[in-house]
């Protein structure tokens, strides 16, 4: 057996150039009983290899699900350890002997020979064989037209590159514009949906039935086939319904309904309904109404409505007339179009997504395909004028492509949104082989599209791209996995937040390693003055290593971070278990109650760290100080920034000059030695005066007083 | 009245201008380039400036001084200059317009009084005017412009009296781009005059281990201790032993108390206080296993940090530990203080610096300063930068003021293990047995890491840094002993006579200690911002403020809604009262109205400041 599959895979080797690495990714059966039917598996596995030739096994991963039952000395088998087997390796004896010789040599010529490898060589896939391809390629060659990987021509490349801010703004709005036309389908749908009137869901049946038929008779006038085709589903569905006892008022319901025919007008009209329908089912060549199924299809396109612009985002491919191509026939046949590069793995970045939900989708591109195409086809003819004005509308489509493309991703979040309902719709019947395998093409079809060049529009974008780029150079070497980073795209607005958060961290790690020229001084330690140079390198390095174990920073993070949180306002929880209630062991107040009888701390002020990464500062009050402070506001003042404005000024004789100080302490009323001081009268204070006021009684501020005052005093001097 | 004078204002007679101002030139070897050397030795001739600006007396509101200290001399030069041209406007206006004719008849080329420097004068202003004030009444208004124009007054007298600060700091300038660092002790100590060079000295003392000393607070006195038990007390001017014994224990620290007579000593086991003969008075039992002193002389506190992990607060004055603080960081080997807000910062082990007050239990805040262990950290005068050294070989200064950033870091060959400020900002590593210094680009920014100043190699690995306090002189102590060295340009020239006089005798010694005992701060007033105390305290007058809203029952000084008046002729009615009341109510709103879109203005003018008009040709460009 093992010599039958090396001499298979030898042949496989000199014959088909394209199968060099076939055992690869060759769908080897894992559970082979082997033996009696060898012929059959023989077929099997010839058809196989056809079926890859194709392109369309190629996914089915070479994995082994049980350990083979017999292991014989004749049955070496490669698979399972992932390990190609070598021709050479088997052929060898184990000692070398000088006897095969010749035959190593051949088997030397054999492998010197340049074998093609699959991501194909850019020559190699520009070489046409066919002349079919000869002219295309031609044609392609003539109008400047890339003929493999980069898409885009250079001109367009350059145009895309070259946005202009008004392109940009007009590129954003058309987005807006296509996401608010996306919701308003979406609110209508689920208004529409909502809708409980059974009359007007009658009506919508009605008019869907009629527009159903009128369908079909354009179809009839315009693709005989489809429509003969259509006519094969009717016959089906009036089959299904003879064979079921539907509509045939033999249901618990009817029967039910049979009993009141008599007396209510209704009933007895419901029932004619439905034998009208069953009539009208099971007759012979007429337009079926829509069924259940059918209602739940259009209830996907409703949901789905921004898939529409899925399809035609296949066709906004245009310029490139291979791609055109793809999109005017079936998603197998893209498939076959799409770049030999892919090829080898185009599992690479599936992996991480469940099989389920691959089925899932692949399903509903089934359901929805028929939607599509109907628009597609209308649109194809348009698409086919542009691809031949290729030149002149390259910005349009590429701006529109790119609107597509934001829509598209959103579509698909919207999906898996919705799978979930769906599951229930589309899990009716096993879904055939060739239609699981859907999803892959769309994948590969998205990985390409996906690599497009991107605009860029700012300078953050750039400073992003380039750093993608550096991260690819590091991780992800080969370019078959750039459908890695570019299925982050979308992802870019929730990875900016993120990025926001951990740059508190970024910011100190730099703080702390802030690298100074370090210029030699003039003295240097004697110790140090021997080993310069690299030696100082090897003392980083030790240092790196001193410090390696204990991340100062991090345990800081989070002390600061503890910190923050103990000083946080507590809120005040007056849940009472058992109110209201059950209570007793092992029962939680229910969410509701504790959200009602939670108290939320006011948020206090913002903390002094916040923006200082490096530093904890206490906002603990320090109430010692705070006894030595003013806690009362004096007479004039309203605020206390009045206040402090008034006391701000020292007045001691520390900071002040000998005179300021004295001029600042001089007591309001200065009393002279040696005089007797009357007590104050009313003539005093202001009053009409006829005895004499005190001398010892001088005021500090003259200019104050009134000139009454001031006259007043003259006099008293004077006498 | 004014002339008041005061017992304590008597000062030293000043010296004569011997060794004022000196320009000397001297040949420097080497490449056979000519070098003018200039050296300004610093002056220690006291002089009377009292009332002017000195080192900080840390009072309640010793912020008030920060400014002031180390422009001094800079601005000093500034005021000359300016006196001829720069008469600000309203001191002109002031002027007589005709001069004044005096007896004799002779006229005053220089009428009125002397005009004064408008930054200079800004310079003593201490009321903060960025903070904007509601709108004041009448009679509040009055008292802020009483304050305001007393502010004033002041600030123009202080900045006259500046003139009385005649001395000016010196520096070193090498000539043509020449390196100062290149500079040796013995080529500056044969510039300079006889009595400065002699204030550069070895001490030969290799017996007793690596030294840690101690520069009193008037920079006169010198304490060192060898780790070998050597302690010995100086007047390092004079040369004066004062004593010198042996404690035969390991010293680990050595510190003078508020002034030389006391001296404290970190013994292997408990700390000591001896006084300047040597005898030993206390031995604090409750600071064991001390690694560091630090004194806040106006506080009178004696910091200790432990082995144990323990950051102590002694109270010399009454001999009261007053607080005693468990940092959680392990052994506590590096503490400076902070002489603008007497905060203690401590390196740890774990790359932070942790500041801390008496008051409180936990740290004020910490910083996260290198990768590695914090070896040395140093705080300037001011204040404002606090230089660390880490483990990481990393020299970085930091920003004290809020917010803790570092402005520069330098890698080191070999880390600093040693780090201190001087009094005008140069700040001092020292590596190994190297010492390195650098000066600041200008007089108030801190010291810039490319260039050193100077350098100075010694005989053995550096074991404690200081700056002499008025006195151009840098202490090392090392294993070798101790080593004076000349930095010209490192210390304040001027100083305040009443505060920290150098020349002062023991009766004014013992004068000036009651008086600094009188002026003790409390310790509980240790706060990161000393601005804060003199501020209200707001959390408590709101609490008080609602609570008398609840014990009335009414807000007392709401504004009381409006009652129209009652009047006659049948014009009280209801419908007119109602009309009355709307109107005022109108009015209130239309106020409102008109302020929060005069806000909105506000804002967005302060969104998109002043676009260019748009021009008539802009509508073709769309």
């Amino acid at each position: 057996m093992s010599a039958n599959r090396a001499a298979e895979s030898l042949l496989a080797l000199s014959q088909h150039e394209e199968l060099v690495d076939l055992p690869e990714d060759y769908p080897l059966s894992a559970s082979e009983d082997e033996g009696d039917s060898d012929g059959e598996r023989k077929h099997q596995k010839l058809l196989e290899t056809i079926s890859s030739l194709g392109g369309k096994n190629r996914r089915k991963l070479a994995e082994r699900s049980e350990a083979s039952l017999k292991v014989s000395e004749f049955n070496v088998s490669s698979e399972g350890s992932g390990e190609k087997l070598v021709l050479a390796d088997l052929l060898e004896p184990v000692k070398t002997s000088s006897s095969l010789a010749t035959v190593k040599k051949q088997l030397n010529r054999v492998k010197s020979k340049k074998t093609v490898e699959l991501p194909l060589n850019k020559e190699e896939v520009e070489r046409a064989r066919t002349p079919l391809e000869q002219e295309i390629f031609n044609l392609l060659h003539k109008n400047k037209q890339p003929v493999t990987d980069p898409l885009l021509t250079p001109v367009e490349k350059a145009s895309l590159r070259a946005m202009s801010l008004e392109e940009a703004k007009m590129r954003r709005a058309e987005l807006q514009r296509a996401r608010a036309l996306q919701s308003y389908y979406e609110a209508r749908a689920r208004r529409e949906k909502k809708i409980k009137s059974k009359k007007y869901h009658r009506v919508m049946k009605k008019a869907k039935a009629k527009e159903a038929l009128k369908e079909f008779e354009q179809l009839q006038k315009i693709n005989p086939t489809a429509a003969l085709e259509e006519l094969e589903k009717i016959e089906k569905a009036r089959m299904l319904e003879r064979m079921s006892l539907k509509h045939q008022n033999s249901g618990k319901w009817a029967k039910s309904k049979a009993i009141m025919a008599k007396y209510d007008r209704e009933a007895r009209q419901a029932m004619q309904e439905q034998l009208a329908k069953n009539k009208e089912l099971t007759q012979k060549l007429q337009v079926a109404s829509e069924s259940e199924e059918e209602e739940g299809g259009t209830e996907v396109e409703e949901l789905l409505v921004p898939d529409a612009m899925h399809e035609a985002q296949m066709n906004a491919d245009g310029p490139n007339p291979w791609m055109l191509r793809s999109c005017t026939s079936d998603a197998q046949e893209a498939e076959i179009q799409e770049d030999p590069e892919q090829l080898p793995e185009p599992l690479a970045h599936n992996v991480s997504e469940s099989e389920g939900d691959e089925r899932l989708v692949a399903e509903e591109e089934i359901l929805l395909k028929e939607f599509e195409e109907k628009r597609s086809l209308r649109k194809r003819s348009e698409l086919n004028q542009d691809a031949e004005s290729v030149g002149s509308q390259e910005t349009k489509d590429s701006i529109s492509r790119e609107v597509l493309f934001e829509l598209r991703t959103l579509s698909q979040k919207l999906k898996e949104n919705h799978q979930s309902r769906k599951q229930k719709a589309s899990s009716v019947g096993t879904v055939p082989q060739v239609q699981r395998e859907v999803p892959a093409p769309e994948e590969e079809e998205e990985a390409l599209l996906l690599q497009r060049p991107e605009r860029v529009q700012t300078l953050e974008e750039l400073e992003e791209l380039e750093k993608e780029g550096c991260l690819q150079n590091k991780e992800l070497p080969r370019p078959v996995l750039e459908g890695h980073r570019l299925k982050k795209n979308p992802n870019n607005q929730t990875d900016s937040p993120k990025k926001k958060k951990k740059e508190q961290m970024i910011d100190l790690q730099n703080l702390l390693t802030t690298k100074s020229p370090s210029v030699k001084s003039l003295a240097v330690p004697t110790t140090i003055e021997e080993l310069e140079g690299e030696a100082e390198r090897d003392q980083k390095q030790m240092i790196k290593e001193a410090f390696a174990g204990d991340d100062v920073i991090r345990d800081f993070l989070k002390e600061k971070r503890e910190a923050v949180e103990a000083s946080k306002p507590q809120d005040v929880d007056l849940t009472l278990p058992g109110w209201g209630e059950w209570g007793g062991v092992g029962l939680r107040p229910s969410a509701k109650k504790r959200r009602r009888f939670l108290i939320k701390a006011p948020e206090g002020p913002p903390r002094k760290d916040k923006n200082l990464p490096n530093v904890i500062i206490n906002e603990k009050r320090n109430i010692y100080a705070a006894a030595h402070q003013v806690r009362v506001l004096p007479y004039p003042f309203t605020h206390h920034r009045q206040f402090e404005r008034t006391i701000q000024t020292p007045i001691g004789s520390t900071w002040n000059t000998q005179r300021a100080f004295q001029k600042l302490t001089t007591p309001k009323i200065v009393t002279k030695a040696g005089h007797i001081i009357k007590p104050i009268k009313a003539e005093n204070v202001g009053y009409r005066s006829s005895s004499r006021s005190d001398l010892s009684v001088l005021q500090r501020n003259p200019k104050r007083l009134s000139a009454h005052h001031k006259k007043q005093l003259k006099k008293n001097s004077i006498d | 009245m004014e002339r008041a004078p005061k017992p304590g204002r008597d000062v030293p007679p000043k010296k004569d201008k011997l060794q004022a101002k000196r320009k000397v030139e001297a040949f420097l070897g080497g490449k056979g380039s000519f070098v003018c050397l200039r050296f300004l030795a610093e002056e220690t001739a006291p002089t009377t400036a009292r009332a002017s600006p000195g080192p900080p007396r840390n009072k309640k509101r010793n912020q008030e001084l920060r400014p002031q200290r180390p422009k001094t001399a800079h601005i000093l030069k500034k005021s000359r200059i300016s006196k001829k041209p720069q008469v600000p406007k309203k001191l002109r206006k002031r002027k007589n317009p005709e001069p004044q004719r005096s007896l004799s008849g002779a006229q005053d080329p220089f009428p009125g009084p002397a005009p004064v420097p408008v930054e200079v004068v800004q310079k003593f202003c201490r009321i903060d005017k960025s903070k904007k004030l509601p709108h004041s009444k009448s009679k509040t208004r009055n008292r802020l412009e009483v304050a305001e124009a007393e502010e004033k007054e002041t600030s123009v007298k202080a900045a006259r009296s500046e003139l009385l600060l005649a001395e000016e700091p010196g520096f070193l300038e090498g000539e043509d781009g020449e390196d100062t660092a290149k500079i040796l002790q013995a080529d500056i100590v044969e510039a300079v005059d006889i009595a400065s060079a002699a204030k550069h000295f070895d001490l030969n003392l290799r017996q007793f281990g690596p030294y840690r000393l101690n520069y009193s607070r008037t920079g006169r006195h010198l304490a060192f201790g060898g780790r070998r038990g050597h302690v010995a007390a100086l007047d390092w001017v004079t040369k004066r032993l004062m004593c010198e014994i042996n404690v035969m224990e390991t010293v680990r620290d050595i510190r003078f108390l508020h002034s030389e007579a006391l001296l404290a000593v970190a013994q292997n086991r408990w700390l000591h206080i001896y006084d300047n003969q040597g005898i030993e008075l206390h031995c604090i039992r409750r600071c064991d296993r001390v690694t560091r002193l630090e004194f806040l002389p106006f506080h009178f506190l004696l910091a200790t940090a432990s082995e144990t992990g323990f950051l102590t607060y002694l109270d010399v004055s009454v001999g009261k530990i007053v607080a005693a603080l468990n940092a959680r960081a392990g052994r506590l080997d590096v503490m400076t203080w902070n002489p603008y807000n007497a905060v203690i910062h401590l390196g740890h082990s774990n790359g932070t610096v942790s500041l801390w007050s008496p008051a409180m239990k936990e740290p004020l805040a910490k910083i996260l300063c290198h990768r590695g262990g914090v070896r040395a950290v140093a705080v300037d005068s001011t204040g404002t930068y606090m230089a660390t050294s880490g483990l990481d070989h990393q020299l970085k200064i930091f920003d004290l003021r809020g917010t803790f950033q570092p402005l520069s870091a330098r890698t080191l060959p070999q880390g600093a293990g040693h780090l201190a400020f001087s009094q005008r900002g140069l700040l001092v590593a020292g590596m190994g047995d190297v010492v390195n210094i650098w000066a600041g680009q200008g007089q108030t920014g801190p010291p810039s890491l490319e260039q050193p100043y100077l350098t100075h190699r010694l005989s053995g690995p550096v074991h404690g840094l200081q700056f002499c306090p008025f006195e151009d002189v840098l202490g090392v102590g090392h294993s070798g002993g101790i080593t004076s060295m000349l930095v010209p340009g490192a210390a304040e020239p001027n100083f305040d006579g009443l505060e920290s006089n150098p020349y002062r005798s023991r009766k004014q010694r013992q004068e000036w200690e009651v008086k600094a005992l009188l002026e003790k701060v409390p310790a509980e007033l240790i706060c990161l911002d000393p601005r804060a105390l003199a501020e209200v305290d707001v959390i408590s007058l709101e609490q008080e403020k609602k609570e008398r809203i609840e014990r009335l029952g009414y807000d007392p000084e709401a504004k009381t809604p409006f009652q129209p008046k009652p009047k006659q002729k049948g014009r009280s009615s209801t419908a007119s009262l109602v009309k009355r009341k709307r109107k005022v109510m109108d009015e209130d709103h239309r106020d409102k109205v008109r302020q929060s879109l005069e806000q909105q203005q506000h804002k967005q003018k302060k969104a998109k400041p002043s676009r260019a008009r748009p021009s008539a040709l802009d509508r073709f460009v769309h």
